[in-house]
């Protein structure tokens, strides 16, 4: 027969202080890996929803990113836009954008210094391309014009990037007409503006990168293939998904440190909730010797302590998750690897990383309090009445 | 019976949780160690002293523009300067994607990069070795150690920025102080390999006469570029260090919640455990005092317990920090963010100290509230 649950709540709201001071403690373990979690989901989402399953990114050959150095030259541009399986427009113009990407340097609204943008050059195509990318407010940049568009974190985080400011890109101003909404993506990192005002101003007579719309997801993997086979281009496709995906990696530093904060952090929490069940366990021997006599068996003890373990790490969990709600949703930012600029992303407090919590303190419950409730069940009936 | 003796005993009555609180003390303190050291390395390391004499000089937009070549002259004939070096970041892969495989490499000027970078040391004939071999390349011992490379091998770095594939041969091993350890070659296998940026050149490091002479030399430097094509931006070493920890995010607010988290989990935990073990003692407070023992004795023995205590788990954190952080430095996740830091020993003495600081806290409340209590109450309680 079970102990009923009921003995272990009463016995954690006698002993108040305790059962505070040690689930505030799983509680802070809690919210700390609860806060790198988020940060490492916020930034998984941001590259993971990134990209077009249909778009094709075209690299020159041996290039990881599209910032590296040239790359794509514009008699390739015919040759592509032949290619089967390339997308027709609404004019029936084949959906291929050469881009280029540089990085401006912009300083931070909340006066924490200068950071890293990346402008992406690109053609009305290159709009119609990207379809989740949405206008919030004022129109998209004309052809031909100094005219940039900024995605809504660029717009927020950078003082200077408000509609009809100017901001300095190469060799001159340009003018912010509209503000975009990429919906978490990582174009909520950049600023879009036109290539072939890029061009005449650095007098570039390539293209960094090409964008190629397929039909559907099964003619984009194909036209991935044709343009890496391709011996006349000498340039090598990639899904734009798996493009992005890749730059998760930008989180490693986080990930590396976060590890190793949470475990020791956990470890630290298991000792303390141990000690606590520990001094539990030792301040009722004769009430669990009455519980023996009455008729309750060993592994039932051995259950109810370990309960009450839990019942006190999920607390510390519950506290936890209360004291992270505020920052669900912050914004941050970090150095991209891959573009030499800041990647901005939100803390998210997905359901995986809530249960995630709930699971790692169940598990810092369970070690501290397998020990102590071991101790307890094993206790001889006699010994432990004559204390 | 000294009272020393008398406050080690009561510390050590329950071994099980004077151990578990050591532990648990240790652990959280082992972490604050960890991101004292980390933040030590951040953002309070002065490098060496010939570091203090180096200012970088880099496109104003970032170090992905590069700048011409030309700019090395015009730096070289300012006054201040003594040597001026072009670096570029080549990027490239080794044998794969893996971390562990990835170091820094750059390609540079073989003849000077020795005069600007007084504290690399490489023998004079592997020096002069890598100078004759345009294709040669020279290894930090820390690398050559990893990779297990000898002087002769060769090395294929893949392109990736660059589309040239360097076929290099180790010609010489260097010692260099941190953040600047990795791989040199020469620049002029870019600039053959891949004509377009042939007379492009990442960044400068300019060596000055003086330190005081660092910050006015960077004006003057960005002054003259100023109208130029591209201009520059100019900046001490330990200045464009910072600014590439400044691009990981707020660092700071994280290390300092960090801490701060730690460092409230400590005071719970001793708080806890000295509350729960005074608690056991009422009858023995109340018989030390009609032994005779004042309030202020009996205060002042819990005190010193918790305080012992908290010390010795702050101290056991720190050195089990040491080891933490050795195997952080080593490991290739970390990259080169965490290489060559270690814990020291003003950062042991502060993690000690701050479990100092933590027993005294969380033992005053309870502890006081002993020595207040009724001698009569005391002594009719039961546990």
């Amino acid at each position: 027969m079970a102990v009923p649950l009921q003995y272990n709540i009463r016995n954690l709201l006698l002993r108040k202080g305790a059962t505070v001071m040690t689930a505030l403690g799983i509680a802070l373990t809690v919210t700390t890996a609860i806060f790198i979690m988020a940060l490492l989901a916020g930034l998984r989402d941001a590259f993971a929803t990134s990209g077009e399953p249909n778009n094709v990114l075209v690299l020159r050959k041996g290039s990881t990113s599209e910032l590296t150095a040239g790359g794509v030259s514009r008699d390739a541009l015919p040759v592509i836009k032949d290619l089967p399986g390339v997308a027709r427009d609404a004019q029936g113009q084949p959906m291929v954008s050469g881009e280029d990407i540089t990085v401006i340097v912009l300083p931070r609204t909340d006066g924490t210094g200068e950071t890293n943008v990346t402008v992406r050059f690109m053609t009305p195509t290159g709009i119609e391309l990207r379809p989740r990318v949405k206008l919030t407010e004022g129109r998209w940049f004309t052809p031909g014009q100094r005219e940039i568009v900024v995605s809504k974190s660029i717009h927020k985080r950078f003082a200077q990037a408000n509609l009809g400011d100017q901001i300095w890109i190469g060799k001159g101003n340009w003018t912010v007409v509209g503000i975009f909404d990429s919906g978490g993506s990582a174009h909520d990192s950049e600023i879009w503006a036109d290539i072939n005002q890029l061009a005449s101003d650095y007098d570039r007579t390539y293209y960094n990168s090409v964008y190629i719309g397929g039909t559907d997801p099964v003619a984009a993997d194909a036209l991935k293939n044709r343009v890496t086979d391709d011996q006349r281009l000498e340039l090598s496709g990639m899904l734009e998904t798996d493009y992005f995906a890749e730059q998760t990696s930008t989180g490693r530093p986080i990930k590396f440190v976060g590890v190793i904060v949470a475990v020791i952090m956990a470890i630290g929490s298991c000792f303390a909730a141990m000690n606590t069940m520990y001094a539990a366990v030792a301040y009722r021997s004769r009430e669990i010797a009455t519980l023996r006599v009455i008729g309750f068996s060993r592994p039932s003890i051995l259950t109810s302590f370990v309960l009450e373990s839990l019942l006190l790490s999920l607390l510390g969990a519950l506290v936890g998750i209360v004291l992270m709600l505020p920052f669900n949703g912050m914004t941050t930012g970090t150095q991209n690897p891959v573009t030499w600029s800041e990647a901005v992303f939100s803390l998210r407090m997905t359901p995986f990383v809530v249960g995630s919590a709930v699971v790692f303190a169940v598990l810092m419950g369970l070690f501290g309090g397998l020990a102590p409730a071991w101790h307890a069940a094993r206790r001889e009936i006699l010994a432990s009445l004559r204390d | 019976m000294t009272l020393t003796r008398f406050v080690r005993k009561n510390a050590l009555r329950n071994k099980r949780r004077s151990i578990l609180t050591l532990l648990s003390i240790g652990f959280s303190l082992l972490l604050l160690t960890v991101m004292m050291t980390i933040w030590r390395a951040f953002y309070m390391s002065d490098g060496t002293a010939e570091s203090a004499n180096r200012l970088i000089v880099r496109h104003k937009v970032s170090m992905a523009n590069f700048l011409p070549i030309s700019y090395r002259e015009k730096i070289r004939s300012m006054p201040g300067v003594k040597h001026v070096v072009n670096l570029t970041w080549f990027g490239g892969q080794y044998k794969d994607n893996k971390p562990e495989n990835f170091f820094a490499e750059y390609a540079t000027d073989p003849q000077e990069v020795f005069q600007v970078f007084t504290d690399f040391e490489i023998p004079p004939d592997q020096l002069e070795a890598w100078q004759k071999d345009r294709a040669g390349c020279i290894v930090d011992t820390d690398l050559a150690k990893r990779h297990n490379w000898k002087i002769g091998d060769r090395i294929v770095l893949k392109g990736s920025i660059f589309p040239v594939n360097a076929e290099l041969t180790v010609r010489g091993i260097f010692t260099a102080p941190p953040g600047m350890s990795g791989l040199y070659f020469n620049n002029i296998y870019i600039d053959e390999g891949y004509p377009r940026v042939k007379g492009y050149v990442g960044w400068f490091t300019v060596l000055a006469d003086s330190p005081q002479a660092v910050s006015g030399l960077a004006k003057s430097i960005d002054e003259t570029f100023r109208n130029s094509d591209r201009p520059t931006k100019s900046e001490s070493e330990k200045a464009f260090n910072l600014s590439w920890i400044a691009m990981l995010g707020n660092v700071k607010a994280f290390i300092l919640s960090i801490c701060m988290a730690v460092v409230f989990a400590t005071l719970l935990v001793s708080a806890n455990t000295m509350a729960m073990s005074i608690r056991e003692r009422t009858r023995e407070v109340a018989l030390l005092k009609t032994l005779g023992f004042t309030r202020g004795t009996v205060l002042a023995l819990f005190m010193s317990e918790s305080i012992g205590l908290a010390a010795c788990g702050g101290l056991l954190g720190a050195l089990a920090a040491s080891v933490v952080v050795r195997g952080m430095a080593a490991s290739p996740q970390g990259g080169l963010l965490f290489q060559n830091m270690k814990v020291t020993l003003p950062t042991m003495l502060v993690a000690t100290l701050v479990g100092a600081v933590v027993g005294l806290v969380s033992a005053f409340v309870p502890a006081y509230n002993a020595s207040r209590g009724n001698i009569v109450d005391g002594l009719r309680h039961i546990g």
